[in-house]
């Protein structure tokens, strides 16, 4: 494995490890500010006892959220010294505001989770809010960093170094807000997903337990919203990826020749030798429609970019292909959730949902996964779009592999143990003699 | 007195998170150290009061070493660029002991209450609370000392990437650091417990490891002018040294009486006036470098825009968090740990 390519593995394990503790510090506490409301409104105690349970589980992954987050922006400098180096003028701004953002986040959360018995009920809600935004807002600091890598702004290079810095405008670069507004709504739809399948699952098996349809309501009513809103913003995504970074959408749509009216690849398995897409179904005008809102305009191919700045397209393709296909299924969930929801049934009764949830839990945190593989790999061989290279960028450092083993390991190590945990406290811990015993309404019926 | 440069204000604030994140997250290291030592007859009761005085904290208290890392990218990228290209080995194995610590101590907190399975997070928690300090006083040792240089073109692997770091110098201020921490946290968690014979614990603990750093100061002092010339000058030379020094070590001494005679809130007064006034001797004694030979205050910063904004972001960024942590400890250590509660355990409802 070469020095660069062992950087680029570490720099890609560490970032997918880390997302995923990230997406759950934004998506978990709106669902345990929003548990805690309601008990503080209605005094339904299986709320109260929802909120803490969420917030122990927000506890673990929130950890282990500081520590791998810690390792990156340490791994910046360990890993890509070239591109501190030179970029760190212009990104230090948004790492900034987000560095006080985790500051808030970090010391509301102390306050929510201790806190319980020693502050005012309000006080303790408002630490809960606290916590939410303060996590919403570091997300999208850093979203903004990474948008900046892809439609760089706000700079001239003379020899070499930024001059005329303007960080201001490096922060409005143009893929900002369509990346900050798709991210935020992924960390709300993946979290939302995740806990309603896991509650459904249980449910399946215990129809009126009461306790998994407070929270299953709860997480939809997050988590539902969001997955239908996810493809209207990723359109939006798309489009200004067609705009500032074509490779990358040639990548994507795994489409070779350049042309008008030109077809949406679906699937398949594209070939960069011949430039041929194997096995692929084909929407004639499809990517011409998508990409411009006009069936029959001109998208630019590979065959633009010389051979050396392409991307891996079969990873490209395949991963955006993943991430397009479970969002469809997410948001058509969402929508007959919803259209069950406003015709007032008991959404809890209906064993095909419960089933359809069920099997979408880990969806949306797959479809991150996928979607960070499309903007990252898309952007190869540009660490910076168009203006530094990767393989500019990286440590002088030998013996690369060795660090990325042994983070490979200590991370592989945490995903089980965390794992563990989480079963042992939100999963298993409801005994169901003891809850059913306290919580399924008296001569209820039990599956 | 020099101008104040835009520049010098910025690595005021690094100095000054520094300052911070070793007078915080420094004391909650060296509670690890004690969890590492807790013995007799109240160990279990010790270790109980450890974990509760760090869990409601020890994140928000780390996040200042983020600040410190942000700040040094944004500010003097060229200074973050070196650090992570010379003390790539050492930052590294002090990341995986960060990474350890957290998370062996949260998954402690929340796994099964066993003693076995307890005391295994524990020793993990323990043992890189021990290595990390370690690790952290070899990286200022080997920055202090001026090794932190330029690659050489024809450089040997370890001449590059080992030799800066690996040297008497910079192992000793290893120890010095671990031996700070845990004296700072032990003086700390006398106040933590309202049970008199675990204050007396802590209490003999403190001043072991009063006398612990002042043997690992002076051999640090020792072996300076020979093994770190520049901070020899620094610490040693200049006008306002001796005045430092003898202010370093008056408040080391006023730990130690307050301790003696159990005065616990002028003692934890005192160790935090001799923490910070470490760290300014040191950040003093370098400038106007941040990495000596080379590398200055002015010389390695960024443009005067970039400066500005992260200024006024920190700004913005005090008026919210100055406040919000300000109450974070009035909630927790307005009174003794004992009477924290966590979550409760186990079943539902409360
Ligand atoms: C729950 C997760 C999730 C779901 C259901 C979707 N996405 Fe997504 N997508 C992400 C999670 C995500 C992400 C992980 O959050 C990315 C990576 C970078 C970013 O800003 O968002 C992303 C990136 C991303 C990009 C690339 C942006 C870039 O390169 O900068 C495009 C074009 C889309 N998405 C489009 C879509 C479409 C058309 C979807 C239709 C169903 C969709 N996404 C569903
Ligand atoms: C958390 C979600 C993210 C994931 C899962 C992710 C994934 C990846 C992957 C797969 C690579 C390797 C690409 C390749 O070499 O082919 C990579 C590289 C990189 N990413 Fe990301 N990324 C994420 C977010 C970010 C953010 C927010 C930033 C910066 C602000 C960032 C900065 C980098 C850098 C500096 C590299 C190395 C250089 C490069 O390969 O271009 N990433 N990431
Ligand atoms: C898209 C990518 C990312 C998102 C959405 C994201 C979001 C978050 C969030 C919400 C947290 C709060 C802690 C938690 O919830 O567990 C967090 C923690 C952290 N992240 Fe990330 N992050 C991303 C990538 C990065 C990158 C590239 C870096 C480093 C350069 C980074 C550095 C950190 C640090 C240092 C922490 C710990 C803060 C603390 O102690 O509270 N993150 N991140």
């Amino acid at each position: 494995m070469s020095d660069l390519l062992a950087a680029r593995s570490q720099m890609a394990m560490s970032l997918g490890f880390h997302i995923l503790f990230a997406v759950v510090g934004i998506g978990m506490p709106v669902l345990m500010v929003v548990a805690e409301q309601r008990y503080r409104k209605t005094g339904d105690r299986l709320c109260l006892d929802l909120a803490k349970r969420w917030a122990k589980g927000t506890a673990i992954l929130f950890a282990v959220g500081a520590v791998s987050g810690t390792v990156l922006s340490f791994e910046l400098g360990l890993l890509w010294p070239g591109f501190m180096e030179f970029a760190g003028p212009i990104i230090g701004m948004p790492f900034s505001l987000e560095g006080c953002a985790f500051f808030t986040e970090a010391i509301f959360l102390g306050i929510y989770l201790y806190g319980w018995e020693r502050i005012s009920a309000r006080a303790h809600l408002f630490a809960g809010v606290m916590v939410a935004v303060s996590g919403a807002a570091s997300g999208i600091f850093v979203v903004i960093a990474n948008a900046w890598m892809n439609a760089p702004t706000g700079f001239t290079v003379v020899d070499g170094k930024l001059a005329s810095v303007d960080p201001i405008a490096g922060m409005l670069n143009p893929m900002a807000f369509q990346q900050t507004l798709h991210m935020t709504l992924a960390s709300y739809a993946a979290t939302g997903f995740a806990v309603a399948g896991i509650h459904a699952f249980l449910l399946l098996f215990d129809r009126q337990n009461a306790f998994h349809r407070r929270a299953l309501a709860i997480a939809l009513l997050v988590g539902a919203p969001a997955a239908v809103l996810q493809p209207l913003s990723g359109d939006l995504s798309a489009r200004v990826v067609a705009r500032y970074q074509p490779a990358k959408l040639a990548a994507m749509e795994s489409h070779f020749k350049t042309g008008t009216r030109v077809p949406l690849v679906i699937g398949g398995w594209p070939d960069m030798e011949t430039g041929e897409t194997r096995y692929a179904i084909r929407i004639p005008g499809g990517l011409s429609f998508l990409a411009t809102h006009d069936f029959n305009a001109e998208v630019a191919g590979l065959d633009q970019f010389p051979r050396d700045e392409w991307p891996h397209v079969p990873i490209v393709h395949t991963a955006f292909q993943i991430m397009v296909g479970l969002g469809t299924c997410m948001a058509l969930i969402a929508l007959w959730a919803g259209v069950l929801a406003i015709r007032q049934r008991d959404l809890c009764s209906n064993v095909w949902l419960l089933r359809a949830l069920a099997l979408a839990a880990p969806m949306g945190f797959i479809a991150i996964e996928a979607g960070w593989t499309v903007t990252e790999v898309g952007r190869q061989p540009w660490i910076v779009y168009g203006v530094l290279r990767t393989a500019d960028a990286v440590t002088p450092m030998p013996g690369l592999v060795v660090p990325f083993l042994g983070f490979t390991l200590l991370y592989c190590f945490l995903g089980v143990m965390v794992a563990w945990l989480l079963y042992r406290q939100i999963i298993r811990s409801p005994r169901p003699t003891e809850w059913s015993r306290i919580y399924t309404p008296a001569g209820a019926a039990r599956a | 007195m020099p101008d104040v440069t835009l520049a010098g204000v910025i690595a005021a604030l690094l100095a000054l998170s520094l300052n911070a994140y070793v007078l915080f997250a420094g004391a909650d290291f060296g509670g690890g150290v004690w969890d590492l030592l807790a013995t007799g007859p109240r160990r279990g009761r010790q270790r109980e009061i450890i974990g509760h005085a760090i869990g409601p904290i020890w994140e928000a208290n780390h996040v200042w070493l983020i600040l410190a890392i942000v700040i040094t990218f944004s500010c003097f990228p060229p200074v973050f660029a070196r650090l992570g290209t010379v003390l790539h080995i050492p930052l590294t194995l002090m990341l995986v002991g960060i990474v350890l610590r957290g998370s062996a101590f949260t998954f402690r907190s929340y796994d099964d209450e066993r003693d076995t399975v307890q005391r295994r997070w524990g020793r993990i928690f323990a043992g890189a609370s021990l290595v990390t300090p370690v690790l952290l006083g070899v990286c200022i040792g080997a920055i202090a000392a001026g090794r932190v240089r330029r690659l050489g073109r024809n450089a040997t692997f370890s001449e590059s990437f080992v030799d800066p770091w690996l040297t008497p110098f910079s192992l000793a201020v290893g120890l010095m650091t671990l031996t700070l921490f845990a004296h700072l946290a032990a003086v700390f968690l006398t106040l933590e417990s309202t049970d008199r014979d675990i204050v007396e614990d802590f209490r003999t603990r403190a001043l072991w490891s009063g006398a612990a750093v002042f043997a690992a100061a002076f051999g640090t002092l020792v072996i300076a002018p020979e093994q770190a010339p520049l901070m020899g000058v620094g610490l040693l030379g200049s006008t306002w040294a001796v005045p430092f020094h003898l202010a370093t070590g008056a408040a080391a001494t006023a730990t130690l009486a307050a301790l003696w005679w159990r005065r616990y809130h002028l003692a934890r007064v005192a160790v935090g006036a001799q923490v910070s006034l470490i760290v300014w001797g040191w950040a003093l004694a370098q400038y106007p470098f941040l990495i000596p030979p080379d590398l200055t205050v002015d010389g390695a910063a960024s443009p005067d825009v970039t400066l500005r904004l992260v200024l006024i972001a920190l700004g913005l960024g005090a008026v919210v968090l100055l406040p919000s942590l300000l109450y974070l400890f009035r909630v927790f250590k307005a009174a003794p740990s004992d009477s924290v509660r966590r979550v409760p355990k186990g079943e539902p409802g409360v």
